[in-house]
This record gives structure tokens, sequence and C-alpha cells, in this order.
């Protein structure tokens, strides 16, 4: 599987994506800087990692969604390559409209980082296949705006479409309906909350995120 | 008759915290007046905080080298060897001043000052720690400076992604008027791409990065601003604004150019800025400096070379380039949009030469700078001894159950979630064991194998008040015993001494007593000082906050997968008990919280039965018999073994105390060097029999099981409630809506 992450400044966990999909697809994903126009040749999957892209100045993921990199993503995603946004990375895919909704400062106003317990709300898709059979797992969340907010009738719809695929068992910031992960009508875009990349390996305390990873290189 | 320039009065001269003495020496040295930014370049340099005048002759008692050590203080941070040609550079760091003034960015910006220590080493920052303390909880200002100081580590940290893994805070109503924000950071790099301060010779450039230089920061110095400054409107606050998203691309920046060969030194711009950079990389190589202000990147117009050379705008450094490198350092620069130039270059001269609009506005010798910086032997009165307080004067609790409760939801035993929970822990990906379970030190795997640090940080305040030379002893101690009790090998330690007024002998009492009892313990321990930080004149209206010697300690865990922690214990896992325990109540969290009896001396410390025990728990973890460990400090023998089930989140039986022990002396005396360990059926039997081998006192003092804390007749509490009791008085407090006030 042929990886690609996409490195703005101020990203923080663009190493951490890197180890992550390396260890379990194992090959080493390209790291894309924002400047650039172009994606590497036949990239099966895009991440947008975590961190606080341009400082996250103005607010959160709204500069990086607006950089030269980020158009050359939309296009990916618009011919069904999987992308997958986490934490910063899921506030910019919102900013592109690539996903629907946007991400709100954490209803307590406080920055919260805590092993997450979360319901696997769909585990029929590019992302989370490799949990099924599975109802919950536990990943870790470091953010201050993961606060999901959508229109009711874009929250119905998420629903119904099977969008919501993972949700807070005891929510940590607000978010409408516990929504931690979503995806687009196509099933190719997931943004997320929880950083999956962070439980992959036993040192972690935890191996929750595997699965997303392992679910991806399943569907390729 | 003393001679002035022109524009300087005797007034400006001590405004700049200059004595008659000092400002006689500068005209000796210069062999003329000096002028107004000659003057706060001496000012600088000789002050407190840059020549360390009150505490130098006595932190030259402290030892600073083991087989581990490859750098020791006088560079940015001390560096030690952690084998396979790595190492771990790190420092801990005070930001008190101006987090009492601005929490948020005071806090913040002391983040950002250690991270630049670290990193202008040639380390990857991979590891925060904060050690706080504020005023008592029932202090009006306590709830807003928590919350600013939480809110500004965090918002610094968490952006630079660089996991905050633990640390300390307590609550004293010594801390009402002066809270302490001492930050730490540990980072890794390979022995072999180490840099460090000294220039090497003349006509090498000298590179400016990272931020424009603004006027903040400038009366950090000493001075008030209307005699230099005709535009009063300009004037700033002393607290600087930290830029984490700069400093990240600093750190990146930093880290690729070190990567390349273009480097002859590097040194980061903290308090006094471009000046004591600037001297220091000069000083350290005995070469000159020529700067020419025109060229220095500068937020605001018209700037003076005064200003530009005092400002402590954050997120800058310096670095003396090999020459012709220039457009490949400055390449770098460019591609993560920082500003950098070449502002100058080293001369031969051994002056320090500043030029700006055309014109020489300093020409001074640089030795006097640093060789002539004065050093005081200040009067100092020994701090006396308080009586050891026997457990048979010490009045029992009416109910052991209540005590117990009230205890581990006191201000400093309860939980610190509200506080961690705002710190990005994991970021990076190596955090093996962070604040989150409450264990001894936190635990960061050595990235890309399978070695990991221990960190910690410890003082106990109180102990140091109550006898300074026994406290510094035991702050040293503690970390020695925390990084110990995770099976981490103690290397070194860095230190942040916090104290009140050095003019004062009773100050400089407590100052002295604290270093000779740490020296003491790091000889003793094998467990050297290889950075550090001086903060003196903490005081509010005469009152110095309690004696303040934060100690940061690093060890080595060869194998991370062999590592223990606090809450591993196991249903059916017997508790001992290991080390002597006498009951000693003195200076105890029992007394202080419960009786208001803050009276009589602290535990003592013998160091042989330290090294002793903590090399015994290292075997024990390091074969794997022992994985449920904790150390007994603070609030004794009933709180370790409550944090050690609610860790677990098993309940626990304790025996009867032995006979002839006071029960409360038994349950809460402090007595130190002393650990707990759970375990069972094999490992049991080995811990046993390894310990009678070594006449380890070891005693079986409980069984883990069921969701009860229990001790025969005396204590009966349901775990929920032990954990709420633990987990709901930080929150609640914070949550508070009205705020107290100090007549309340």
């Amino acid at each position: 599987m042929k990886s690609a992450v996409i490195v703005f400044p101020g990203s923080n966990c663009d190493r951490d994506a890197f180890e992550a999909i390396k260890l379990i697809t194992g090959e080493a994903p390209a790291m894309v800087w924002h400047r650039e126009t172009e994606l590497p040749d036949g990239v099966d999957f895009i991440l947008v990692p975590g961190g606080f892209s341009y400082g996250d100045y103005l607010r959160s993921g709204a500069i990086a969604g607006r950089s030269p990199i980020m158009r050359e993503v939309v296009s990916a995603a618009d011919k069904g390559v999987a992308v997958m946004g986490v934490c910063n990375g899921f506030q910019t895919l919102t900013e592109t409209g690539l996903l629907p909704g946007a991400l709100l400062r954490n209803a307590n106003l406080h920055f919260v980082c805590k092993e997450q317990p979360l319901e696997i709300a769909n585990s029929n898709t590019r992302f989370t296949s490799a949990y099924s059979g599975t109802r919950d797992t536990v990943i870790p969340v470091a953010h201050h705006d993961g606060n999901y907010f959508a229109d009711e009738a874009t929250l119905d719809r998420l629903e119904g479409e099977g969008c919501v695929v993972f949700r807070y068992q005891g929510n940590p910031n607000g978010s409408a309906r516990d929504i931690a992960g979503v995806t687009n009508e196509a099933g190719n875009v997931m943004g997320l909350m929880p950083h999956p990349e962070r439980a992959v390996d036993q040192t972690h305390g935890g191996t929750g995120g595997r699965a997303v990873f392992e679910s991806l290189l399943g569907s390729v | 008759m003393t001679e002035y320039a022109p524009d300087i009065t005797p007034e400006i001269v001590a405004e700049h915290g200059l004595t008659d003495e000092e400002y006689g020496i500068i005209l000796d040295r210069m062999g003329r007046a000096p002028n107004l930014v000659e003057l706060g370049i001496f000012s600088v340099m000789w002050s407190e905080h840059c020549s360390y005048k009150s505490s130098r002759i006595h932190l030259s008692k402290f030892p600073t080298k083991n087989d581990r050590v490859i750098c020791g203080p006088g560079e940015n941070a001390g560096v030690i060897d952690i084998g396979d040609g790595q190492a771990a550079i790190f420092k801990m760091e005070s930001h008190n001043h101006p987090s009492y003034i601005e929490p948020y960015q005071g806090a913040a910006t002391g983040v950002g000052g250690i991270l630049r220590d670290v990193f202008t080493m040639g380390a990857r920052p991979v590891a925060l720690m904060n050690a706080l303390r504020f005023g008592s909880s029932d202090h009006h200002k306590t709830r807003s400076l928590v919350s600013g100081v939480v809110a500004g580590i965090g918002g610094y940290g968490n952006c630079v992604g660089v996991p905050t893994v633990g640390g300390e805070t307590n609550f004293d109503t010594g801390y009402d008027g002066n809270i302490l924000v001492n930050a730490m950071c540990v980072g890794l790099a390979d022995q072999d791409k180490i840099f460090y301060s000294a220039a090497r010779g003349a006509g090498d450039p000298i590179l400016y990065v990272g931020s424009k230089t603004g006027r903040d920061g400038i009366h950090g110095a000493t001075m008030a601003s209307a005699e230099f400054d005709d535009d009063s409107d300009e004037k700033r606050p002393t607290v600087q604004v930290g830029d984490p998203f700069t400093e990240k691309l600093l750190i990146e920046a930093c880290l690729e150019l070190m990567a390349t060969d273009v480097i002859v030194a590097i040194q980061d711009m903290g308090a006094a800025g471009l000046t004591s950079s600037s001297v220091e990389m000069a000083g350290k190589g005995g070469v000159g400096i020529e700067l020419n202000m025109d060229d220095v990147p500068q937020r605001e117009d018209a700037m003076t070379a005064y200003e530009m050379m005092l400002s402590e705008s954050q997120e800058r450094m310096l670095v003396i380039l090999k020459p012709g490198k220039e457009a490949e350092a400055k390449a770098i620069f460019e591609k993560w949009e920082l500003d950098a130039e070449v502002i100058g270059h080293t001369t031969d001269t051994g002056r320090m030469v500043l030029k700006h609009h055309g014109e020489t506005v300093c020409d001074i010798p640089l030795d006097p700078l640093s060789e002539d910086a004065p050093k005081y032997d200040r009067p100092h009165t020994p701090t006396p001894r308080g009586k050891v307080m026997d457990a048979g004067d010490a009045p029992e609790p009416a109910d052991y159950g209540e005590a117990l409760l009230k205890l581990v939801g006191s201000p400093d035993l309860a939980s610190k979630r509200w506080i961690w929970e705002q710190y990005d822990r994991h970021v990076m990906a190596d955090t093996v064991d962070s604040s989150q379970s409450g264990g001894d030190a936190a635990i960061v795997r050595v990235h890309g194998t399978d070695k990991a640090l221990a960190i910690t940080t410890d003082c106990t305040p109180r102990y140091c008040k109550a006898d300074p030379y026994e406290g510094g002893k035991q702050a040293v101690a503690e970390a020695y015993r925390n990084l110990s009790a995770v099976g981490a090998t103690p290397i070194a330690i860095t230190d942040c001494l916090n104290f009140g007024n050095p003019e004062r002998p009773e100050i400089m009492g407590q100052f002295v007593g604290c270093v000779e009892g740490m020296a003491e313990a790091c000889k003793d321990l094998d467990f050297p000082v290889v950075s550090g930080n001086v903060s003196l004149y903490n005081e509010t209206r005469g009152a110095g906050i309690p004696p303040t010697p934060a100690v940061g300690g690093v060890g080595l865990i060869g194998d991370v997968t062999k590592h223990a922690g606090i809450g591993n214990a196991k249903d059916g896992d017997t508790l001992l008990l290991v080390g002597e325990t006498v009951g000693h109540l003195g200076q105890s969290q029992y007394m202080r919280i419960l009786h208001g009896n803050t009276d009589g001396a602290p535990p003592p410390v013998d160091l042989s039965v330290e090294r002793w025990l903590g090399t015994w728990v290292r075997k024990a973890i390091e074969r794997g018999v022992a994985t449920a460990v904790h150390d007994l400090s603070d609030g004794g023998l009933a709180i370790g073994a409550a944090e050690m089930a609610l860790g677990a989140k098993l309940g626990l039986k304790l025996g009867a105390s032995p006979k002839g022990a006071a029960t409360h002396g038994w349950l809460f005396g402090e007595d130190q060097g002393r650990y707990l360990i759970a375990a069972q059926g094999e490992a049991l039997k080995l811990l046993l029999e390894k310990a009678e081998e070594h006449s380890v006192p070891v005693l079986q003092i409980g069984t883990f099981g069921g969701q009860r804390f229990q001790m025969g007749e005396l204590i009966d509490v349901s775990l929920e409630d032990l954990r709420k009791a633990h987990e709901d008085w930080l929150p609640g407090y914070m949550a508070a809506p009205t705020l107290q006030t100090e007549a309340a």
C-alpha cells in the first residue's frame, strides 16, 4: 500500500503517523510538504496528521485547508483515494469541505488528553472493517477543538447513511451525538479526533488504533 | 570622584542594580565611563540571574561528574551518556516572577525557554515536566493562577508537540505572593552531534535566527523605562509573549541545520537576550565580537541599540557559522519561513563592538563581563534544627478511615487529573508511563530502541524549611527512589533552586544548607548535578517562600519491557513493605493537614540505606519479580498503599501495625528509604528469599482483593469513596463559582 503523510508547518503528529503506517503496512509513507503541488504517483492512502498547522491561527485547520497541497488532496479524494484526517487533520478536512460539519472549542474550554473509550458505530467502512465483531475500543484523544458540530439535518443524514463511524463513550468535548469520527458519503474520506497512531504498539499502553490501519491495508 | 558619561546619572546606575563598588570596577576595566548601552550590558551580565553572584561559591560544592556525564553545568543543558552512542540532554529552569504577574504567558514562555536550552545543544526535545508551587487553596489568587499556569504550560507544550509527561503540584500559604513555575525538558541526541556555545576564532559570521526583536521584556533587566526612552507610551510589560508555533518551526529548522556541517556554535537567546548569548559565545571562545545593530531583524520602529541588546523577545537563536556557509544556512530558515540575518562576525580583539547607524555605540572588553562578575560570600545563618517528634506525643486521629479520606483528598495529595488532562502526554508516541498512572516517574521510550528514560521531579519544601540540610538530602534521595521504583538506574539530576532574598542571612542559611545537603546526597548516590538554575528574591513584603530546591532526576531503563508501575497489583497479591519504619510524624502531611502542626524535625535520610535499597529494588524489577512498586513519601504508608489500590482498581486489606508501633506513626509517618511492592506466587517467594539473603527489611503487610480498603477495625472504606475523595478535590476547587477572599 502506497501512503503519503502531509506535513504542514506546525504539524506534530506527522512522525507518529509515519511510524504507525510503516509498522502496520510494512511500507514507509512519503512525507509531502505543504508547498508541494503534486502528490506521489499512485498513492493509495493520504493521512492528514494532527498538530497545530500554521499555529492554528485564524481557526484550527483554516489555513491548512487552503494550502497548495490540499487542492491535490481534494482532487485525489474526488478520484476515490482513501484520505484520513486525524485531529488537526480532521479539522483541516472539514475546512476543505471534504467532510461536513466543524470542530468547535471543547465544551469545557479546556484542552483534553485522555485514553478515550469509543464505540465502533460502523465497522463496514474502508477505515474500520478490521474492527468487525468488536463493539468498542480505546484510543487516546488530545485536542482543544474537538467539539463536532453540524446542523440537525446533516447529523440525521450522517447517521442515516452510516457515516458516523466512531462515537465517544463518555463525551470529552461536547460533540453533537457523541461523534468522534465521520466519513464522507462515498466512504473514502474519514476524519476522527482520537489518535489511532498513538495506540498501535504495546508500549503505548493499548493497541486500539491498529485496526484503522489494518482496515486500510485490507481495502487496497 | 566617580566619573559618569554625559547622559548617565548615579540614579541611572543604581536603577541598573549596580552597586557603587561594581560601578567602580566597570570604570577601572573600561578606563572610561560607560555609556548607556555599555552600562545596560554590564548590568544584565552582572545581574543575579546571569552571574549567579550570590550562589556561585556554593554551587561549586555540587559533584558534577560520574561515568555517564558527558557535559556538566556551564552549557545550556547537561548531557549524559545513555549508551549506543546516544545522549540525553536536560535542564530545569524557573519562570516564577513572570508567572505570578501573567500566569498564562509566564508559564508558556518558561516552557519555551527550557525547550530552547535543550534543542540548542542538538537534541530533539522528547519530554517536558513541571514542578509547580501555588499559594494556599484558600488564597483569593490561587485558583486563577492555577488555571492560567496550567493553560500556559499546555498551550505551549501541546502546540510544539513535545509531551508533558509528569511533574508535581503543591499548595502552601508560603507561596501566596510568589508562586513557583519550574519547567524541565529532556531531549535526545547522538553523541557525535552535540552542539556547544563556544566560538572558536576570528572571522566567523554570526547568524541571528527566529522571531524579530521587539521591545518586550526589556525591563526584565532592571530599569524603569522613562529614563532611557522618550516614547513613554512605548512601555511594554516585562513579561514576554510566547509563540509556540514559531518555536516548533525553530526546533525543526535548527535540527535540520544541525544535520549539515555549517555550525561552529549555537546558543539560544534567553534571559538578557542578544547580550548574554553573544557575550557567552564570545567569552567561552576567547574571541571578540562585532555586531551591526542595523541588521538585527526588528519588530518595531526606531529601536535603540540598548533596547535591542536587552530585549527578551522569545523564540530567537544566535548561530556562529563556518565562513562561506551563510547561504546554505539561510536557505533552511527560508524553508521554515523564519528570519535569518547575518548580524556580525567574530573578531580577535577580545572586545564587544556594536555599530548602529554608522556609529560605534558600544566598545567594551569581554573578559571583565564574565571574569570580573561580582561573586559574593553572603553572610548566612543556619536554620535552628527542630526536635524530633515522638509519635507518642502526636495526637491520634479520632477516626482512621476519616483521616485517610481527608489526606487523600487534601490539596497536595489529591489527584492532579484536572491539570494533567490538559497536557498532551502522548504526542511523539513514545510515552510508556506518565502522570496518568500517578506513578513515581514518567517513562519515555528512546525512539526506535528498547531503552527508556525515566524522569521525575521532587522536593519537599516543608522539610527544607524545617531543616535545609536534611531537606536538601531528601529532595535528591526521593528523586533517586522514584527512579528506582520504576526500575530505572538513576544517572544525574538537574536542579532549580528557588529561595527568598539572599541578602538576608537566614535565607542565605537556607540556601547553603539545602545546597550542602543536596551535594552530600548527590555524592553518596553517585547522582551528580549536570545543569540547573537559581531563582532568588522570591519574596513578598519581606516574607520569603519556603526554601524549594526542586530536583529533576533522569534515569535509564535498559529494556523498556522491564519496568514497574504503581497500578500493577493483581488480585491476591501480597503487599510488601521494604525498609525500616520508625513512625516519624514531624513535618508529615498527617500533622500538617489533620492537626495544623508544622513542628519538629523532618524525617532523616540515611543515604547508604537509600542506595542499598534502591539497588535491591531495581534488581528485583530487572529480574521481573517486582512489577507493582511504589516509593513511600508524602502521607506515608497509608497514602502509598491507597494509591496502589486506586491504581490497580483493587481493594486492600492491611494487617495490624507491628507490636510496639504507634498506629498513626505506622500508617502516616514519613520515614524515608521505603518502598511498597505487590507480588504473589513464585515472585513473592523469590522476593522474600532475596530479601533474607541480603538482610533487606521486608514485612508482609496486606493483601489485594475486593473493593474495600481495610485495616482491622480501624479502617473500612469503599474503594469508590477513596477514589472520589482523591479525584474530586481539584475539579471541585477549580469549578467553585465564587472567589474566596484572603480574609475568609
